[in-house]
């Protein structure tokens, strides 16, 4: 082991994991959006809308987020779409991703309960307000253990970005070992890096998924993080 | 009339490479699929036993294989071994091998969660009908855990079939490969091919994975009956 060969190459891991950190950060946060969107407009049953977003959960799930940067790397700008990596980048894990969370939310809100709905319109608040203020904080709070894992689950899916020409950490790794052919030690760092940036999230996630649990209402017992 | 470049797929035998290329990809995640759902469950019902130094160290097991990206163990496998072992591991092989470490994680933890949800009385009755341990598990405990197991472990099948579009990364031949060098032999004659194979690789993986998560969801609707 080298020890010196490491110390000089952190700085470049610190870069490509602060890049890795903002292109998650962007496409987690597009990713939300999107999810939201999808499950409010399966939640108000919005017509047409509905099935387009059906398909659109059905196709983003059941392909790799690497086929869809290729497509939208190398395919797309064939027919003049261009883009760069990084917006390559938010754009695929805002696709794969979106599907995710829209799961993650929709099962939120089967688990609130009919019941809480009618009381809401009962106590004379409208369709929007009961959405807003009784089944959405519900909805979220219940669908927090899923959307953490969800979150972890993208964030290791930016390993693939090295594939569109992003300099991230698997990118920086396979050069150290193509140009100085030091294996061990490009190997360890890229555990270590890894390492850093996932268990912080692991460990704040299950202190989260214990903290919403008091914010449950009634049984939620039967909400199981999948 | 432009051209649109859809021919690349079709001329000569392009396409059947294609399929050729995602069947070399499916093989690694069937083996490795075979492989998980065997060690997985002996992985599994060794979690189930009450032993500080078993449940640490598959605890441990269990959570790196989980926070580690895929990636990064294919890295390790096929840049690490190759160093130290002195193996000359082929990208075929150290996918199967990353992909079982993975699923034989995933899967005893599914196994596990289902042996738990089998009632204790089940054992119980089992041991006062005179059955020894291993025939309880054989014919009591297992065939009941299956039925709760399925979904997850075909979803996690479908997780394992999107995962091995990696593999072209440490340079094992399959459908992602097979489609660059078709869009490299295409360059001049049809340089929009690229748009056309990444689309047609795009829609074959969600063929292969559409059915089983699908049949996923089918099994769950049926458990929850």
């Amino acid at each position: 082991m080298d020890i010196h060969f490491i110390k000089e190459n952190i700085p470049l891991y610190v870069e490509a994991a602060g890049l890795t950190v903002r292109i998650a950060l962007i496409g987690i946060l597009c990713a939300f959006l999107v999810g939201l969107f999808c499950s409010m407009i399966r939640y108000l049953k919005v017509p047409i809308l509905k099935g387009m977003v059906q398909g659109y959960i059905e196709l983003s799930r059941n392909t790799p987020l690497l086929i869809q940067l290729y497509f939208l790397y190398f395919g797309l700008p064939k027919i003049g779409i261009l883009f760069s990596s990084e917006q390559c980048a938010i754009i695929g894990l805002a696709f794969q991703g979106g599907s995710y969370m829209a799961e993650a939310f929709r099962s939120g809100l089967e688990s609130v309960s009919k019941v809480q709905k009618d009381t809401g319109l009962s106590l004379g608040m409208t369709e929007k307000q009961v959405l807003q203020y009784v089944v959405l904080p519900q909805a979220i709070s219940t669908s927090v253990p899923v959307f953490c894992a969800n979150v972890i689950f993208l964030i290791k899916e930016t390993s693939v970005f090295s594939a569109v020409a992003l300099a991230d950490l698997m990118f920086v790794t396979k050069d150290l070992i193509g140009i100085y052919y030091k294996t061990d030690e490009a190997l360890w760092m890229l555990v270590i890096a890894y390492l850093l940036l996932l268990l912080p999230i692991s460990i704040l996630s299950s202190v989260l998924e214990r903290k919403v649990r008091y914010a449950g209402f009634g049984n939620t017992s039967t909400v199981s993080g999948k | 009339m432009q051209d649109l470049g859809i021919q690349v797929l079709f001329r000569g035998n392009n396409f059947l490479r294609l399929l050729e290329g995602m069947w070399a990809a499916l093989r690694i995640a069937l083996i490795a699929m075979a492989l998980s759902v065997l060690l997985g469950f002996l992985f599994g019902m060794l979690m189930t036993i009450h032993n500080r130094a078993i449940q640490c160290i598959s605890r441990i097991y269990l959570e790196t294989v989980r926070i580690m990206p895929q990636l990064v163990l294919l890295f390790l496998v096929y840049f690490g071994a190759a160093k130290h072992m002195g193996v000359n591991l082929s990208g075929e092989m150290a996918s199967i091998l990353v992909f079982t470490f993975w699923g034989t994680a995933e899967m005893g933890d599914l196994v596990r969660s289902a042996l738990i949800a089998v009632p204790t009385h089940q054992y119980e009755s089992g041991a006062a009908l005179g059955m020894k341990k291993w025939q309880t598990y054989f014919y009591i405990v297992i065939p009941q855990s299956v039925r709760r197991l399925l979904p997850s472990a075909v979803s996690l099948l479908t997780r394992m079939i999107k995962t091995t579009s990696l593999v072209v990364l440490i340079g094992v031949v399959e459908v992602v490969k097979v489609g660059k060098q078709i869009i490299d032999a295409s360059r001049y004659t049809n340089p929009k091919a690229a748009l056309w194979v990444y689309g047609a690789i795009f829609l074959l993986y969600f063929a292969v994975c559409f059915p089983f998560s699908k049949l996923a969801a089918v099994l769950e609707r049926k458990l929850a009956e």
